[in-house]
């Protein structure tokens, strides 16, 4: 059986992950009420009307990359709103593996400070829009 | 219909998912496109788009519940999610450039294996005696809580593991799923991590292995944001009731009704694309 290595190292990691717990929980909960906020401002502005969803079109061209998403929000459109949420729901995860590089360049874990950079570089070339 | 009534029933019926998936431990996922897409009609893809969007939300809000216990083991989880992060990827390529009654079967057969899976239920084949030299190399062995000391466990099948990962994070990034039985078959009979440690570490990785490919959707137009906001407040507060009552519940006979449903679902997904109705 190999045995735990430094149990200091361990601990710290106890004590990251405690706190990347919390971060994505807060992340969450925060994503989930722009996101309704959004939701009320839709149903009161389309709720009446008869949306087709059975061929595909897309959604609009704005809210397809995080500038036009956030230009959106800010011109207070309903669907810009809930897509800011959502926005914010998927850079949740992001924010929590570039906080865990910090967690590892402390511990001088160089090898999964390298891993953790593949990762994050991974996830923000497809936020950053990048289609391939 | 109009989109007060749709998203009613999409937040409704995502509720139900939500919930179900979490006392099941089989996931929300599941049950949403087949909802979208047979129920109510609405194209695969705005389904899958939805869908990626509640498993974000789901992961993320149950991994704070999970590392407090301290199994969670964060570099099984870090080097992992290379493999499905970049599976993530090619499964998002991939899904635009087939046609939707492809999706569905494809679809279809992942849920009725997931659902097969269910059936043997939860196995313990235990931690691993010894780690091979690449784990240890990778510091991936750890230690988890047991009986108020902590009990050392050790990684094997790096390499064969890794690698299911990127099917895993494929049909991630394919099919808008959370796949947490692919991974956690990857972690637990291949890597023969502990069953507790596989759970936990494979639902922190679902939030980074979505976020992969959700950028790429957002991208693409597949996230609706009248279609995915139902769906994930739905599906979100759903799991937040579910794992509150996951101790109180016999969730075993719960588990077999949802296989079950699981495998209906799965011959309708499967029939209807392969038809061409989906």
């Amino acid at each position: 059986m190999t045995g735990p290595e430094n149990t200091e190292t361990r601990d710290g990691d106890q004590a990251l992950e405690i706190l990347l717990g919390r971060l994505l929980r807060a992340g969450v909960l925060a994503a989930a009420s722009v996101v309704a906020l959004g939701g009320v401002f839709l149903l009161l502005a389309h709720g009446g009307s008869t949306p087709d969803y059975g061929a595909f079109v897309g959604a609009r061209t704005a809210l397809r990359s995080i500038g036009g998403i956030l230009a959106e929000a800010v011109a207070l459109k309903p669907d810009g709103i809930a897509q800011t949420g959502l926005l914010l729901l998927i850079a949740t995860p992001v924010l929590r593996v570039a906080l865990s590089l910090f967690g590892f360049a402390r511990q001088r874990d160089w090898l999964y400070v390298v891993l953790t950079l593949v990762v994050l570089t991974v996830l923000t070339a497809g936020l950053a829009g990048w289609q391939p | 219909m109009s989109y007060v009534v749709l998203a009613s029933i999409l937040c409704a019926g995502s509720l139900v998912a939500g919930f179900l998936g979490a006392l099941t431990g089989l996931g929300g996922g599941v049950v949403i496109i087949p909802l979208m897409t047979l129920a109510l009609g609405i194209d695969i893809r705005y389904a899958v788009g939805a869908s990626l969007i509640s498993v974000i939300a789901t992961s993320s809000g149950a991994a704070a519940a999970y590392v407090r216990e301290g199994f969670t083991n964060i570099r099984i989880g870090m080097f992992l999610e290379v493999a499905t992060t970049l599976g993530a990827v090619a499964g998002a390529v991939v899904a635009g450039h087939v046609s939707t009654g492809v999706l569905a079967v494809i679809f279809g057969l992942v849920l009725f294996s997931s659902a097969l899976q269910s059936f043997r239920g939860a196995h313990d084949v235990g931690g691993a005696d010894s780690s091979s030299p690449s784990a240890v190399r990778l510091r991936l062995p750890g230690h988890y809580p047991l009986e108020g000391s902590r009990q050392a466990y050790g990684v094997a099948g790096v390499a064969p593991g890794f690698a299911l990962m990127v099917v895993a994070g494929g049909l991630s990034g394919l099919l808008g799923i959370g796949s947490g039985a692919v991974k956690v078959l990857a972690m637990d009979r291949i890597m023969r991590i502990p069953f507790k440690v596989s759970t936990t570490t494979s639902n922190f990785m679902i939030g980074v292995t979505a976020a992969a490919s959700a950028g790429i959707y957002v991208g693409r137009g597949y996230v609706v944001p009248e279609l995915a906001m139902p769906v994930m407040l739905g599906v979100l507060g759903g799991s937040l009731l579910g794992s509150r009552m996951l101790v109180a519940t016999h969730s075993s006979i719960l588990r077999r009704i949802f296989a079950w449903v699981i495998i209906v679902l799965s011959a309708e997904m499967i029939y209807n694309g392969l038809v061409g109705k989906i």
